[in-house]
């Protein structure tokens, strides 16, 4: 049977969602070829915010990369635009001279920004913020101007205008009306807002109307109606979008504000479909995705002739994507004469929730502070449900936290076609036909079956409330708190560490058997963290498995993303010599290093280091591996210290280097950073270290459970101490108490805080005698270690097996 | 189907995976724990990562990158993940790792 030709128009979200769809449905009878603008394939639009904010890179918004294409046989033109389409002769036309006929075309062209035509808008340094290409331009911005002026007050700008804050520019909002994000918000919650960006650092112009951009060539800034001005090297329009709709129109396809689609996404067009912003039904055009993928799914069960319900339009929630800043805003949130409204404003904590009713039915709400309770008033709202005394209890915080049956009896309410993950379109049909016969316990289990809450995770409550509703009294409510390793086991990490001592365990497989592993050799999760907790408990009797081991701590150099390494060799504590600094460079020169740059650790990184060049490499550095790859003591920071600094009051430098050289190569659960300043102006950033010393006048005061990273916490004061000897022996106590309790992967700031300061204190700094077993211990572990880079250069079979490729002849 | 000779079975360590090049293929040959031996692409469908560097686990590899679970079989990524990479025919013929490159194809990328 021939295949039909399917074309879509629009590489984006919309489309290749509605594609996917018909993927899902097991796709027979299309051949698939799309057309984007766009150079690149389909990425995520909306977290483009994310990337400006430098919370993610572009590569990390990728939804379906290049090869996905090739594997789903879909031709993709990017960089090619449709610019006519003859519905008579089914044809559609590109810019680049490519014709394409279709027997169905879907038409998912999206919008466009809005620009104010104001005099000027066409100056340099004046954008709009919608694709990849804006965002690089305003990060290229970034990097030489000062002043950014964001037009616009809504939801895309404030993540505009977050994203440039973080890229260090002077930001400024100008919006026409008295309140930010007036759409979703009503005035409290919008002030609350307003008070809560500015003290983040933005700049607000409310109430102003601009009248011209200002500037020769570059803008220089804007002038308002009010006469008033602001000067400006870059500016934002983030007013709004319109759906993209010249080439339907121009097709003599129906357009309304956006192409006119029917419940099943058809236009007045035979064959020819519209999905997401570029389409309009029943007068609605919407601009956030869930409407867009429900639209989606519509149309691909149409268009393989499964039968469907129609689209009968969508509920829409917001939620501002500005970190420090939770806003959630979903259906009507104005008091009207016909509503009445639940409301909580807590001006202490920052806390405002509001939920409007009208006929006893909850119709929206506003949350802001506080968001946990998002997910359950948006289904709330889209099914319009009765307010209860129930509801209104748990909304006053009256209820019982958790897994309360109010919830239960609330999921048991909704249709199984209801969408309970909104990233990953799992509906509650998928989820408890998954419960039911897979037989998953857990969130867990739930998100690696299904892929609910793989992505924000904001739905978990609503699915351990699926699976407390499914599994009734079987399920375990305090096992939601106890997390397993890793799927292979239902045990925790610390039972696990038990059961090694208790039934004296020392093989991997020995543990997986006596434990009753549910796969045959483990996994990624479970088998690096097994391999380190049998070293710890150990040190003598276990042999290190390689292969349990994560690739940077298996050829003990760090991976990059196009597949290269990179070296850091050891400097302690930071020092180095012209004499290792020339070897250095002549190693970076003869193996052609593509970088070197200085790391935090104060050390170098060698960078794009390929694979069978590491062992000469480490040969001829001859410095002993930094261990920048792996779950181990990493570098101890110093500053310059009494030797030089007018300031020091210690010797900071020879601190760090005894206390780098002590306990340098050693395992951990997680990495540990550590640091020496010689005084309490801290420039080695000792508060937060995993492990950062203070020199003071006459002694040293030591921090723990800092960190600098993911969870940034300023480290609690340990003890003080008069000598070298008692910093060394505190370090080794808390570091060996640290490697027996602390879970595999867990940093110290996170176990810190579970074990509490004051534990550790007792442990570590008040029980001498516990002190000197933890001493003992350590030094045991100590003895084992060697450095790797020395053994893989002297150990050929390793080198040839673990470094370089196989040589194969033809038969 | 075009073979190779990629040696003795003991050169392929258990429980991890080696690099091989044969007609401009970067090939990921793994030996597993119950003396098996699987040829993938090395390259994840996700962001191109080396297979050959993952662990292993069973007949599955764990790309290095980001975590996908890749049955080295039948190279079908594991759920929730989608997508697949080309597997290679493998013979063990007394102690000799044989690997196969079907013709035509051969013919094409050669």
């Amino acid at each position: 049977m021939n295949k039909k030709k399917l074309v879509l128009i629009g590489n984006g979200m919309a489309g290749i969602n509605t594609i996917e769809h018909i993927l899902k449905l097991g796709n027979e009878r299309y051949d698939i070829t799309i057309f984007g603008s766009e150079p690149h394939p389909n990425y995520n639009r909306i977290l483009l915010s994310s990337v400006l904010a430098g919370n993610a890179e572009m590569d990390d918004i990728i939804l379906n990369n290049w090869n996905w294409y090739e594997e789903n046989n879909i031709r993709l033109y990017a960089g090619h635009t449709v610019n006519r389409i003859d519905t008579e002769n089914k044809l559609v036309y590109t810019d680049t001279g490519v014709c394409e006929p279709y027997d169905e075309l879907i038409i998912a062209t999206g919008s466009v920004p809005f620009i104010l035509p104001l005099p000027g808008a066409d100056r340099e340094g004046v954008i709009a913020f919608r694709d990849i290409k804006d965002c690089e331009t305003m990060m290229e911005a970034a990097k030489r101007y000062k002043k950014a002026v964001v037009i616009g007050g809504g939801l895309l700008g404030l993540e505009a205008a977050k994203g440039l804050l973080n890229l260090n520019m002077e930001v400024a909002v100008v919006h026409i009306s008295d309140y930010l994000m007036e759409r979703q918000l009503d005035s409290t919650g919008s002030e609350m807002l307003r008070a809560e960006l500015e003290r983040q650092g933005m700049k607000f112009l409310l109430s102003r109307q601009t009248e011209e951009i200002l500037g020769d060539d570059r803008v220089t800034g804007l002038r308002f109606k009010d006469g008033t001005s602001v000067e400006a090297d870059l500016v934002v329009m983030a007013v709004g979008i319109r759906p993209s709709v010249q080439l339907a129109r121009a097709s003599d396809i129906e357009v309304n504000r956006g192409i006119v689609v029917n419940d099943y996404m058809e236009t007045n067009r035979p064959h020819v479909y519209a999905v997401g912003e570029c389409a309009e039904h029943q007068g609605i055009v919407y601009g956030l995705v869930a409407p867009l993928y429900e639209q989606g799914a519509v149309l691909a069960k149409r268009l393989c002739g499964v039968e469907t319900a129609p689209y009968k339009g969508s509920v829409i929630s917001t939620k501002l994507k500005v970190s420090g800043v939770d806003v959630f805003s979903a259906g009507e949130f104005m008091d009207g004469p016909d509503t009445r409204s639940i409301r909580i404003h807590d001006e202490w904590n920052g806390v405002y929730k509001k939920v409007l009713v009208r006929n006893n039915r909850i119709i929206g709400g506003v949350l802001f502070g506080d968001t946990n309770e998002s997910s359950r008033l948006f289904q709330w709202i889209r099914n319009r449900a009765e307010m209860t005394p129930k509801i209104h209890a748990s909304l006053l915080g009256l209820a019982a936290e958790g897994n309360g049956s109010g919830g239960a009896d609330t999921v048991a309410d909704l249709d199984n076609e209801e969408i309970i993950c909104g990233c990953n379109g799992v509906s509650k049909g998928d989820i408890v036909s998954a419960i039911q016969e897979k037989g998953l316990t857990t969130v867990d289990e739930v998100k690696g079956c299904t892929g609910a809450s793989r992505s924000c995770g904001g739905c978990k409550p609503l699915v351990t409330q699926l699976l407390g509703h499914a599994l009734g009294d079987e399920f375990d409510s305090a096992g939601i708190q106890k997390e397993g390793i890793c799927p292979c086991t239902p045990l925790t990490h610390d039972e696990v560490v038990a059961a090694i001592r208790e039934k004296q365990l020392t093989h991997m497989r020995e543990v997986m058997h006596v434990l009753e592993w549910n796969t045959e050799e483990g996994c990624s999760k479970c088998r690096p963290a097994l391999n380190y907790y049998l070293g710890m408990v150990w040190p003598e009797a276990y042999a290190d498995d390689r292969n349990s081991r994560f690739v940077n701590e298996k050829v003990h150099a760090n991976i990059q993303k196009d597949g290269t390494y990179s070296v850091v060799p050891r400097m302690y504590g930071g020092v180095t010599s012209p004499e290792e600094l020339r070897r250095i460079a002549d190693v970076a020169e003869k193996y052609q290093v593509r970088m070197i740059k200085v790391t935090g650790g104060q050390r170098l990184d060698l960078l794009g280091v390929s694979k069978e060049n590491l062992p000469q490499i480490w040969e001829e550095l001859g410095m002993p591996s930094g261990y920048a790859y792996a779950k181990a003591v990493r570098t101890v920071k110093t500053c310059v210290g009494e030797t030089f600094c007018r300031f020091g009051t210690q010797d900071s430098i020879q601190m760090g280097i005894d206390m780098e050289k002590k306990y340098e190569r050693l395992n951990t659960p997680a990495k540990v950073k550590m640091a020496v300043s010689a005084c309490p102006r801290n420039c080695a950033e000792s508060g937060i270290k995993d492990l950062g010393i203070v020199g003071v006048d006459g002694g040293w005061e030591i921090f723990v459970g800092g960190n600098g990273g993911v969870n940034l916490r300023k480290g609690g004061l340990l003890c003080k101490v008069k000598t070298r000897e008692e910093v060394l022996d505190i370090t080794g106590a808390y570091l060996q108490y640290y490697r027996e309790t602390g879970q595999y992967g867990e940093r110290t700031s996170e176990w810190v805080e579970r074990m509490g300061l004051e534990h550790i204190k007792r442990v570590v700094v008040d029980d001498k005698e516990g002190r000197k077993l933890l001493l003992q211990r350590i030094d045991i572990a100590l003895a084992q270690l060697v450095d790797p880079w020395e053994e893989i250069v002297r150990d050929a079979g390793i080198r040839e097996t673990m470094f370089e490729e196989i040589k194969a002849s033809s038969l | 189907m075009k073979r190779y000779r990629i040696g003795p079975i003991e050169s392929l360590p258990v429980q991890t995976g080696r690099v091989v090049y044969i007609e401009n293929r970067e090939i990921a040959v793994f030996r597993l724990s119950n003396g098996e031996v699987q040829a993938v692409e090395n390259r994840c469908p996700h962001k191109g990562g080396p297979l050959a560097e993952g662990i292993v686990s069973g007949n599955y590899v764990f790309c290095p990158l980001h975590d996908r679970k890749i049955n080295l079989k039948d190279g079908l990524v594991q759920k929730p993940d989608i997508g697949c990479v080309r597997t290679y025919p493998v013979e063990l013929i007394e102690g000799t790792v044989i690997l196969g490159i079907p013709v035509k194809e051969a013919a094409i990328s050669g």
